[in-house]
């Protein structure tokens, strides 16, 4: 494998990561491993949440109580 | 690095652009190419983003990189996470964009595409992208609050109270005009009626399988209810040709308006998981794809423009909605120009995600250009069809009359002559009954996009797919506005219902719920109906309103930036928002007075109204009302859009007075008053 190819699927990979964390934080879904490298960085002691549960914490945040967030239009 | 390199190829780009803009002003009587349109926004937008945008950033808001964003003060990795620039674009960019950029510069293009061309693009340049860009900037130095609590806490409990409600009745006239696009478009027709219907289903699938199959793979159960859509459309033809199942899919106005009324209900109370988030994945991600497959079919097309630079109908005579170009053109194309309603996105999730300070400009104003292009699209859509289909299917059906014969012959009056065969054909070619009087803008817009996009894929033979895939696309979206914003209206009123009745603030609770829910639905269900019974066809007498109303929001946030830079002490700056300010005040209050009290029934509701009902006290029925009880309900209408019209005037005023207040003494003062959260150095890496 050459420098360059490396380098450029390096970067392709990337690409691909922001266009599929960009489409997911659209419907309002963040990062579950950014949340679980936070929870580990400044909760040591705390369990996080697990996917499934991280999921559904997103799901009613974004049409939540008491927040304008799920609106949408023009 | 000299000034020739920095600014050199900014200039051949604004060069550029001030060309493309010549050919399209000065060209008449032939036909220009959509290209030069679209070339010549991209070049306005490029130039105000590398200078307005980045004397805004520098001058106005003094953006600090070095500062530390409500992201990382309060990162909790849910609510409050740093996150990459072009991400968050994204999010922001879906967040906002929607039907109006689509809808108004349809409407508009009864002027001909010039005015509302270029209103689109200072309207953004110097008003609707700065607006989007300060909010999120005053929100971000706060915590990421909301309008409303901004307002509050800028201007005062009364102005902020002012807004709340302001904002919530906002709402419901843009719910209302938003079910009434849909229902418009989906009037005895099976095709697109069967269609709409059938993402109910699917949603609720996707929704048990992304809960209990799946969970979390939005990515996967996207791609399943894609595929789903693709099959009802093309099995939705084969519906509407069915001796039976076509006149059972068929449906009126009337009974769509209830089904609406009956669904909103149901699934604004629905668990989010079931409905509203699986629909919200298909109506976000097929908008997106849309967009992105609109431009580059604009570009590969290349169409040429058909409707006239400008038409007669600048001096107000339109069929298509009542006013001349000032003030009512500025109040038709809101989203897209500027939108107020922006100011509660960018109050919303956005501001608590933004890792760098500086990230802002690029998301709060580049993100306003992006949809600003979106209005400009939907403008080259509505344009590069046949004149006379645009005005036989934006006129009322009370002028056209049922036949293509009587339509071609009302629209030639009009003054864009067209033949009965074509009307008759283009119905046929996108698989539809009729398209006479089908207002409300996505019809139109459909036809539009299904002309771009069949000469790129498909030809004639794929013109019927391509359509009802633009209905739907739209029909769909709205429908998710509808769902989320009866949920976010009624913990809205359960909010305003809780300053006189603390029980009512409980959003858990269920009978408080279901009671402001209703309350919600009852609300836009009334002005729906209204206006889908409304003879004129109800975006003639209901889309000012909303315009109106929006505009009038984006006055109010607005009036809060002008206030955050005079109590930041940067007053020298404060032309950057007072112009825009002053601007839509005109606007909003020359509109609002004269639907009120203009002498000409066509624009002023009280007018309208006596005329009514000075016929009937003679004991005369006139059309386009059929009998008695009709001739009562338009009285009865006129009276209360007048009644909302004040409303929405006294609202501007008393917000302009307040934030003139404000301004004065924070001007007065001798230090700064603005009150953002500490400013805190970002602990370096």
């Amino acid at each position: 494998m050459t420098a360059p190819s490396q380098n450029f699927r390096d970067r392709l990979r990337a690409f691909n990561k922001c266009v599929c964390d960009g489409a997911r934080l659209m419907v309002g879904q963040g990062d579950y491993g950014t949340y679980v490298a936070h929870i580990a960085k400044t909760h040591p002691d705390q369990t996080p949440m697990t996917e499934r549960e991280f999921f559904r914490n997103r799901e009613n945040a974004r049409f939540g109580v008491g927040n304008s967030s799920g609106f949408r239009c023009c | 690095m000299g000034a020739i390199q920095k600014h050199g190829p900014w200039a051949l780009v604004g060069a550029l652009g001030a060309a493309a803009l010549a050919v399209v002003a000065t060209q008449r009587g032939e036909s220009i190419n959509a290209l030069w349109v679209v070339v010549a926004a991209v070049c306005v937008y490029l130039i105000a983003y590398r200078y307005y945008s980045l004397f805004i950033a520098d001058k106005v808001m003094r953006l600090d990189p070095k500062r530390e964003t409500p992201a990382h003060r309060h990162n909790d990795g849910l609510d409050y996470v740093p996150t990459n620039k072009s991400v968050l674009f994204g999010h922001h960019f879906a967040a906002i964009a929607g039907a109006g950029p689509l809808v108004g510069p349809v409407l508009a293009a009864q002027m001909g595409y010039l005015p509302g061309m270029l209103w689109i693009l200072s309207g953004v340049v110097l008003a609707g992208a700065v607006q989007d860009f300060m909010v999120l900037f005053i929100s971000m130095r706060r915590d990421g609050r909301s309008l409303g609590e901004l307002i509050r806490a800028e201007l005062g409990v009364i102005p902020g109270v002012i807004a709340l409600f302001g904002t919530f009745m906002i709402m419901i006239i843009l719910l209302a005009v938003l079910a009434m696009v849909v229902v418009k478009a989906l009037a005895e027709s099976p095709w697109g009626t069967f269609t709409v219907g059938a993402t109910i289903p699917i949603a609720l699938l996707m929704g048990l399988y992304a809960r209990f199959v799946r969970p979390g793979k939005v990515g996967e159960v996207s791609i399943i209810g894609f595929f789903l859509l693709m099959a009802a459309i093309i099995y939705g033809g084969r519906i509407a040709a069915d001796p039976y199942w076509g006149p059972a899919f068929t449906f009126t106005g009337t009974q769509l308006t209830w089904m609406l009324i009956g669904y909103g209900f149901v699934a604004a109370i629905l668990p989010v998981w079931l409905l509203l988030a699986p629909r919200d994945y298909l109506s976000t991600f097929l908008k997106i794809g849309t967009i992105v497959g609109l431009a580059i079919g604009i570009v590969f097309v290349a169409p040429h423009m058909q409707m006239p630079a400008v038409t007669k109908f600048v001096d107000g005579t339109g069929p298509v909605w009542a006013g001349s170009l000032f003030p009512f053109l500025f109040i038709t194309i809101a989203c897209g120009a500027v939108s107020g309603f922006h100011a509660l996105i960018s109050s919303g999730t956005t501001p608590k995600l933004v890792d760098n300070e500086l990230d802002t400009r690029f998301i709060g104003y580049g993100g306003m250009l992006m949809e600003s292009f979106v209005a400009i699209m939907a403008l080259v859509a509505a344009s590069v069809i046949d004149p006379g289909v645009y005005f036989t299917m934006n006129s009322p059906g009370a002028l056209l009359g049922t036949s293509p014969e009587t339509a071609a012959a009302a629209v030639a009056k009009l003054g864009f002559p067209i033949a009965p065969e074509v009307i008759a054909q283009t119905a046929v070619d996108v698989g539809e009954h009729s398209i006479i009087s089908r207002v409300g803008g996505a019809p139109t817009l459909a036809v539009g996009m299904a002309h771009i996009i069949s000469s790129a894929i498909g030809g004639k033979a794929m013109m019927a797919f391509w359509y009802h895939f633009a209905i739907l696309f739209e029909a769909l979206f709205i429908l998710t506005a509808v769902d989320a914003g009866t949920r976010a209206g009624r913990f809205m009123l359960q909010d305003l219902l809780g300053l006189v009745s603390p029980s009512f603030k409980d959003t858990s609770a269920w009978a408080p719920s279901v009671l402001a829910t209703a309350l919600c639905v009852g609300a836009w269900g009334f002005f729906l109906y209204q206006g889908v019974t409304d003879p004129l066809g109800g975006i003639y007498t209901l889309w000012p309103l909303f315009g109106i109303s929006n505009q009038m929001l984006a006055a109010v946030a607005l009036t809060l930036a002008t206030v955050v830079i005079f109590k930041m002490k940067r007053e020298r700056y404060a032309f950057v928002t007072i112009i825009p300010t002053v601007w839509l005040c005109i606007c909003t209050l020359t509109a609002g007075w004269q639907k009120i009290f203009s002498a000409d029934p066509k624009i002023g509701f009280l007018s309208h109204a006596d005329r009514f009902s000075a016929a009937i006290a003679e004991g005369k029925v006139l059309g386009p009302a059929k009998n008695m009880e009709d001739m009562h309900k338009i009285v009865f209408n006129d009276r209360i859009d007048a009644g909302l019209a004040v409303l929405f005037v006294g609202l501007v005023v008393a917000i302009a007075v307040f934030g003139i207040m404000a301004c004065v003494k924070a001007y007065r003062a001798d230090r700064w008053t603005a009150l953002e959260a500490d400013a805190k150095l970002a602990p370096a890496e």
